[in-house]
């Protein structure tokens, strides 16, 4: 008698192996085309809520509840789209998006490689020899042609207005 | 000047073109199809589309080819459903009258439902006539039926006659089934 009880122990300790709770956010309310925790009036709804509770206090799993569930009302029921006709689109549509957006994202990291490179043409790195002071890159000297003319002389004015 | 445009703004404009495209196919593909009622309102009967569907009790099935050459009332119920409940004994009445001198039935296909909540509810009403379980809703997509309850008149020949969207009454009932059980077609 003892060795029964001992058994059934830990077989009462994992009931109710679900919830409501946990059931109704993985199915639908096929009446509603809903998730059925967001049905909340619907009589088709309660219906549904009253066969999982049924089920959860008889002890039965969360995928033995969905079993019963498919199988009273389809395998629409499972809160998941079906595998053809315009339901594939739930599936091939992330996937693409997936897809689109990688690319997007290494074309991205790609034009910027570029920009990277197209800089460091333009304005090298510091060489070892360079002085730098406190974190602060030395003024570099003037590249290109000097500017001549009416340019040169608004870039004196501009100068003498500040006390360099 | 000829403006080149970004690669990532064409696929963008394509992507949105796209889900909107998706989006419209969806919202059509999901309605219901009218073309039975349209048929009707021309005056034409069209072929009921065949079903075989298992017994609600669980014994065996039951098709529409085995109702050929007896008027057949079909009418879709859910045991949740109110009006479904207000009908229900009509459609006894009606079905005893019918299928005297088995020249007509009415059988019940329950969809939606529970199914040990559908058995209770045909006990309740003491039901006599066939009744079916449409557990993958395919009957209502092939007749075209969007709610509970919906009931299709098919002649002996296995046409359909008249559709109710909604609860029978006496009156739908006499002028649709009765003229049927004195016609042989």
């Amino acid at each position: 008698m003892l060795v029964l009880l001992a058994a059934a122990a830990p077989a009462a300790a994992a009931c109710p192996k679900t919830t409501l709770g946990d059931v109704e956010d993985e199915v639908m309310c096929p009446v509603c085309g809903t998730p059925l925790e967001l049905a909340t009036e619907a009589p088709q709804a309660q219906r549904e809520r009253e066969l999982i509770r049924r089920l959860v206090d008889r002890c039965r799993s969360k995928d033995e509840v969905k079993a019963v569930l498919a199988a009273e009302f389809g395998d629409e029921v499972l809160a998941l789209p079906g595998d053809d006709g315009f339901d594939l689109a739930a599936y091939l549509v992330p996937a693409l998006g997936i897809l689109l957006a990688g690319g997007a994202l290494g074309a991205s990291a790609l034009r910027w490689r570029r920009g990277q490179r197209c800089d460091w043409k333009r304005d090298p790195p510091l060489e070892e020899d360079e002085p730098e002071t406190a974190g602060v890159r030395a003024p570099r000297p003037p590249s290109g042609p000097a500017p001549g003319g009416a340019v040169a002389k608004r870039l004196e004015s501009d100068l003498d207005r500040y006390d360099l | 000047m000829k403006r080149v445009r970004s690669p990532f703004a064409i696929a963008a404009v394509v992507g949105v073109a796209a889900l909107i495209g998706l989006l419209a196919y969806g919202l059509g593909s999901n309605r219901p199809d009218r073309g039975i009622e349209q048929a009707l309102a021309r005056g034409e009967r069209v072929g009921a589309p065949a079903f075989d569907l298992p017994r609600l009790s669980g014994g065996g099935r039951l098709s529409l080819a085995d109702l050929r050459g007896r008027v057949v009332v079909l009418n879709i119920w859910a045991s949740w459903c109110d009006p479904c409940r207000a009908e229900s004994p009509l459609l006894e009445r009606w079905h005893r009258r019918i299928s005297a001198g088995d020249k007509g039935t009415v059988v019940g296909v329950d969809v939606l439902d529970v199914s040990s909540d559908a058995r209770a509810f045909v006990r309740e009403f003491g039901l006599s006539y066939p009744q079916l379980r449409d557990k993958d809703d395919s009957l209502r997509s092939d007749y075209g039926a969007s709610g509970v309850p919906e009931t299709v008149v098919i002649d002996r020949r296995g046409r359909i006659v008249a559709i109710r969207r909604g609860p029978v009454d006496e009156a739908f009932m006499r002028e649709k089934v009765l003229p049927l059980l004195g016609s042989p077609g």
